[in-house]
């Protein structure tokens, strides 16, 4: 009996703990990574697979993905949805509550997790609600929750209003150990808004939501963590005037992170000529300056994880009149592909991408993987990342073929993705 | 008030105790007075017990149900003092769901004035009947340690008792979600807890508290289950506790909602219903002891609080 299940050999490795790539082989047993390095013996019966010199890394795990169940199963299922990760390299999907109904009480949760297990081909971790019915109001049931296997909490984009609501959840879910993922955003201020205020938004007349009005939901959450000592996330991070809150509150010693969305990383508010609605995303795209010191931000390491914010919207929610049509874009797919155009043109390492893809991610929500280190999950994305192609919406996995980058030329493709070792997608050549 | 104070009301109410057990409860200690018991809010035991212990001590007793008077047609609460002043009671005993309400009272008045329970603040009765419970109980009133359980950040009978048991050198921790326990008791030497079963580790006496209905389903807890699953007590958790621990409840139960039903009738852990009997009896020697230091006017204010007279 050989000591491997499978070898891949010839692989250039991606490491984010170590913020390096080595020429090398990977080998898998019973599912986890069981060596990594040059001189793995080779042994007679074991399946090898040459990688041709690609990237190996870690799979991505995505915070904040919509998936349609429960209740909106034709914009999105579990089945169609995973493979549109395994197709993205995404082997974890960290899936949002904000379903109808909300998975907002443990019962739900168990049903969802329970279609999970049945139609999921990557894996999912779902966030719970942070009150019931996202109404924020009352507290959901954080502990029953956890037991079910909640990994985080969140009212998604519609923040809590009520301040002292808002630090009561913070206390609870402090004493619990519960990461509470924020959307920091000012609600009045940004209510019914479909674009960025700015000149560009002026000239095409599109209600706007001033870029301060994230900075002001930040900086309310920042005091509140400081008054709590709870564990917080602000799932996007969009423009340079939050920064400053998000700085202060890491040299402060408080336990808070931020993630930003592959879109705000790669479009701007330009994107949204000719009233484009696959271009309308929560909170909607901003300046070239923001989008540029949201990238600075992320390799200075205050915006540590990179999410797709995966939303899928049918075809009759999208075509409709800007202000009318829904907001988000599916990502699963893409974001591996986009996030190396800040590999490509903005000098961002690949062990640096995938730190904020897969390696802070596993560490916020306390989850196995996201490097390669003997002993973990073999969750792994090969992939090449110099290839260039077209992308065609019609091509996408996903249900839903609302993505902002139809037509554009991308460069790098994944090759093949592994959850547990076993390959769960492979690109046709 | 002091050590001492505390004591002397206890050891009087023992007698009262006795009183109480036998066939004709009645004593002649303020046979000719009047007491007034004013309810500002909803309650059954703590007026039927002040009642009780008034019309066992001769006095004639004048429940005014406060929701349904004056107050409703626009008055203040001086002015309803004043009022009633006038009508010369000996003891007024008054219950207000604002803190230092009753305070406020006793200084318009001249008669004694016994606090039932003021808003968050103190419910000093509940504090010296829980006292007489637990001495009777454990043959002794310092040394112990005692958990008290539950929405402390509401509570007055939890301050009354944090103040009582601490003086008289018992150890106190508190045990209860992080909404509903103010951090700043760790400044009074309060050990406070998370999870019952550290916090009830070896503990002599185990007081939980009323989880008020307002409370159960919002943004202190998340329900009335999850309440229940952490904080409710059960034999499970209480088997942490020392073997001879005993349960106190200030009631009414919710129960399966702070306490299991099973555990609360259970006559070997519980002492809930003894603590509603030595209510009377605290409460007849506290009437009796201000009946007989009938203060001299003009009068400083001598609302039975632990806590003013820190």
């Amino acid at each position: 009996m050989s000591r491997f299940d499978l070898i891949l050999y010839n692989a250039r490795l991606v490491c984010p703990n170590t913020e390096t790539i080595s020429h090398g082989t990977l080998a898998i047993s019973d599912g986890h990574i069981a060596a990594v390095g040059d001189n793995i013996p080779t042994e007679s019966g074991v399946i090898r697979h040459d990688c041709d010199n690609q990237f190996l890394a870690p799979g991505i795990i995505d915070i904040g993905v919509k998936i349609g169940e429960p209740g909106e199963r034709h914009k999105e299922s579990f089945g169609s949805a995973s493979r549109s990760a395994a197709a993205g390299g995404v082997t974890t999907i960290v899936t949002r509550p904000d379903t109808t109904p909300p998975i907002d009480n443990p019962e739900t949760l168990k049903f969802f997790l329970q279609r999970a297990h049945a139609d999921s081909i990557v894996r999912i971790k779902p966030i719970a609600s942070l009150t019931k019915k996202r109404a924020g109001a009352e507290i959901s049931e954080i502990r029953l929750l956890q037991d079910a296997g909640a990994v985080a909490f969140s009212d998604c984009d519609s923040p809590i209003r009520d301040t002292r609501v808002m630090a009561r959840c913070l206390t609870y879910c402090n004493q619990h150990d519960a990461l509470v993922i924020g959307h920091p955003q000012e609600p009045q201020l940004s209510k019914n808004a479909a674009a960025t205020a700015g000149s560009f938004a002026a000239l095409m007349g599109l209600p706007t939501v001033s870029s301060l009005a994230e900075r002001i939901g930040l900086e309310r959450d920042m005091a509140l963590v400081e008054m709590t000592g709870a564990s917080y996330h602000a799932d996007q991070i969009t423009t340079s005037a939050a920064l400053p809150a998000i700085e202060r509150a890491l040299n402060d010693g408080l336990r808070v992170s931020a993630g930003t969305s592959i879109h705000h990383l790669t479009l701007n508010e330009y994107d949204i000529a000719g009233y484009r609605t696959f271009y309308k995303v929560k909170p909607p795209l901003r300046s070239e300056s923001d989008r540029v010191a949201t990238i600075h931000a992320l390799s200075k390491g205050l915006i540590s994880v990179i999410s797709s914010m995966h939303t899928p919207q049918d075809e009759e929610s999208k075509r409709l009149p800007f202000e009318a049509a829904a907001s988000g874009a599916v990502a699963l797919e893409t974001l591996l592909p986009a996030a190396l155009r800040l590999y490509h043109t903005d000098g961002l390492s690949l062990p640096s991408l995938f730190r904020a893809l897969s390696l802070n991610p596993a560490r916020l929500l306390g989850l196995e993987g996201g490097s390669l280190t003997v002993g973990t999950p073999a969750d792994l994305v090969l992939f090449d990342p110099d290839v260039p192609f077209t992308l065609e919406r019609a091509q996408l996995c996903s249900k839903s073929r609302n993505t902002p980058f139809d037509g554009q030329v991308l460069q790098g493709r994944v090759l093949q993705t592994f959850v547990d070792g076993k390959e769960i997608y492979r690109a046709k050549s | 008030m002091s050590a001492s104070d505390i004591l002397t009301i206890l050891d009087l109410a023992e007698t009262y105790a006795k009183l109480n057990r036998s066939k004709i409860k009645r004593a002649s200690t303020l046979d000719g007075m009047t007491q007034v018991n004013m309810f500002f809010e909803n309650s059954t035991r703590t007026q039927a017990s002040f009642e009780l212990a008034g019309k066992r001590l001769g006095a004639d007793v004048m429940n005014l149900h406060v929701d349904s008077s004056s107050v409703g047609k626009g008055e203040t609460l001086i002015d309803t003092a004043m009022t009633l002043n006038a009508m010369r009671p000996d003891l007024l005993v008054v219950r207000h769901p604002q803190s230092g309400a009753v305070d406020l009272l006793a200084q318009k008045v001249e008669c004694s004035v016994v606090n039932a329970g003021d808003g968050r603040h103190e419910h000093p009765t509940q504090a010296l009947l829980d006292a007489l419970t637990i001495r009777r109980t454990k043959g002794k009133l310092e040394g112990l340690t005692v958990a008290i359980c539950g929405d402390i950040k509401h509570s007055r009978v939890a301050r009354s008792n944090l103040l009582l048991l601490a003086k008289l050198q018992n150890h106190v921790r508190m045990i209860g979600p992080r909404t509903l326990i103010p951090r700043v008791f760790e400044e009074f030497g309060v050990e406070l807890f998370d999870d019952m079963e550290i916090g009830l580790h070896d503990v002599d006496i185990v007081m939980m508290l009323r989880l008020q209905e307002e409370r159960m389903n919002g943004s202190f807890i998340p329900s009335t289950r999850e309440y229940f699953h952490i904080y409710g007590l059960d034999e499970q958790k209480l088997a942490v506790a020392k073997p001879d621990a005993i349960v106190m409840h200030p009631g009414p139960m919710n129960r399966g909602v702070e306490i299991d039903g099973t555990l609360a009738d259970d006559i070997n852990r519980s002492v809930i219903q003894e603590q509603v009997e030595m209510g009377v009896a605290v409460r007849m020697a506290v009437l009796h002891l201000l009946a007989e230091n009938k203060r001299p006017t003009p009068p400083p204010s001598n609302s039975a609080s632990l806590l003013t007279e820190v």
